[in-house]
């Protein structure tokens, strides 16, 4: 955000070094993403157990920027847009927490879904995967930039993630119908697309979050339609 | 952060639009000898509500508060133009007399000043010069219910006859409240009023604020922000003579429209 320097230089120094935390966390996640779709692409159990390690370095960073957010309040009592960044700092912290926690989940699966044969539909789960991690790419870039418009574009491409999570919700239904023993694997292919259409509704708070941050503006739910629908 | 495309004008916040006021400034400059503390400023302050005014020192506040009871007449250099209405009438016409004026504006300054005379004395003085009781009974009750009112009764009851320089500087301030509501004013100003005092001094002058505004309509000028955004219902942002921005304090403090007020409020300016 281009905003001229604080008078004290330290407190600018903290608002700068929480902007930078939740840049570092969201990278983080970000490949957490990435790689635990590809590892159940891939079937590669090493890949997914490092997105179950880097999920430690994820929690470590949210607690750093928990205590810097508290300290913030009671020592710099932050106003207007030093307050929102500060606050949004610490939610969208919060969402990239269960961001981590959610691809985690899906590495722990590859392993599950490594003891019976591959599913054709993995195929459409990484599509879905694929669209959910361009959508957190964008909104980093969204938190980078400041740009409120993106925050709108990420809500609006979210309603594609829950379209695709609800098609593959109904395949891997009539899949474990037609044939039983997939049940197990679609099982878990099912809880991968949960948790994908999960993350994406993380990163929906976060582009409200940004999007707070910038305009000083809520983004209602309808309001976002409206703006989408309307621009 | 939102360009209004507007400077050297005020932005008004959309709440402030539908003002009830009770004081209505208009046009407003303000000049000391050749310099011009204040430029058009126009404003309307709500009744029974904190209004808070901020800006760097020397930017025009107290200028513009001292406006409100026609004080700056007490300094011969100074000269206003436009005009100053409480409940539409208006205070700089010549067929208003100051000092009833300032009996329906009373004023607080930084440093409490009470009279070299007694607790009761002080409370008592502008009753008696106003000629508001006809009795020493009900006298008294004036005393007693400015002083409740400025809540240091409890502390004062039993030594109303001790001079009121005696007591402490957070009780003085409050005795010099309640001096000022014993004449029955309708706004109260203030001007830095906690700034000599400590922090539970300062607590209980903002609780006091806090109750006041159920019947008055209070200014307050002061420099801390903290304290701009506890006590007030509005907010006005004044910088090197303009007032720059005007609306509810929850707006001012979380999402201020004009960038001056932004970097001033966060600690970013000059």
């Amino acid at each position: 955000m281009n905003t001229p320097s604080h008078t004290v230089r330290a407190y600018s120094e903290e608002l700068n070094a929480l902007s930078d935390e939740i840049a570092r966390m969201g990278g983080l996640c970000e490949s957490q993403v990435t790689d635990c779709i590809t590892a159940v692409v891939r079937r590669d159990p090493q890949l997914a157990d490092t997105v179950v390690k880097t999920d430690a370095e994820v929690d470590a960073l949210e607690t750093a920027i928990e205590r810097r957010v508290i300290r913030m309040l009671a020592l710099r009592q932050p106003m207007a847009s030093d307050l929102r960044t500060t606050i949004a700092a610490y939610r969208i912290s919060g969402d990239l927490e269960r961001i981590g926690d959610l691809a985690k989940n899906v590495g722990r699966r590859v392993h599950e879904l490594n003891k019976s044969e591959p599913l054709d539909l993995t195929r459409s789960a990484e599509r879905m995967g694929r669209l959910v991690v361009a959508n957190l790419h964008r909104v980093l870039d969204a938190f980078a930039s400041g740009s409120a418009e993106e925050c709108i574009a990420v809500c609006r491409a979210d309603e594609e993630v829950d379209e695709h999570y609800n098609s593959l919700f109904r395949e891997l239904l009539s899949f474990m119908i037609e044939d039983p023993r997939t049940i197990t694997a679609s099982a878990h292919l099912l809880f991968v697309a949960k948790n994908l259409e999960r993350i994406g509704d993380h990163i929906t708070n976060i582009a409200e979050m940004i999007h707070y941050l910038v305009t000083g503006a809520e983004l209602h739910r309808d309001t976002r339609r409206e703006t989408a629908d309307g621009g | 952060m939102a360009d209004t495309g507007l400077h050297n004008a005020t932005v008004y916040h959309d709440a402030t639009r539908n003002l009830q006021g009770k004081i209505s400034l208009s046009d407003v400059n303000i000049f000391y000898g050749e310099k011009q503390a204040i430029h058009d400023v126009s404003m309307d302050i709500p009744d029974r509500s904190v209004t808070a005014f901020i800006g760097p020192s020397g930017c025009g506040k107290s200028t513009i508060l001292r406006s409100i009871n026609r004080m700056n007449e007490t300094i011969d250099i100074a000269r206003t133009t436009g005009s100053v209405k409480i409940d539409g009438e208006e205070i700089n016409s010549r067929s208003v007399d100051p000092v009833i004026l300032r009996a329906r504006v009373g004023m607080v300054f930084q440093k409490p000043n009470p009279f070299p005379k007694s607790i009761y004395d002080n409370v008592a003085y502008g009753p008696r010069i106003h000629g508001l009781a006809s009795s020493r009974s009900e006298l008294d009750g004036v005393v007693e219910t400015s002083l409740r009112k400025a809540g240091l009764w409890d502390e004062v009851a039993d030594r109303l006859d001790q001079p009121g320089t005696g007591l402490s500087g957070g009780q003085q301030q409050r005795l010099v409240i309640a001096r000022a509501i014993a004449v029955s004013p309708e706004v109260i100003l203030m001007d830095e009023p906690c700034s000599a005092l400590d922090p539970i001094a300062t607590a209980k002058i903002e609780e006091l604020i806090d109750e006041l505004r159920e019947n008055y309509c209070i200014v307050i000028v002061t420099h801390s922000m903290a304290q701009a955004a506890r006590v007030s219902q509005m907010t006005a942002f004044f910088h090197m003579g303009d007032l720059v921005e005007y609306g509810p304090t929850e707006d001012i403090f979380t999402n201020p429209h004009e960038s001056r007020t932004q970097d001033y409020i966060t600690g970013r300016f000059g």
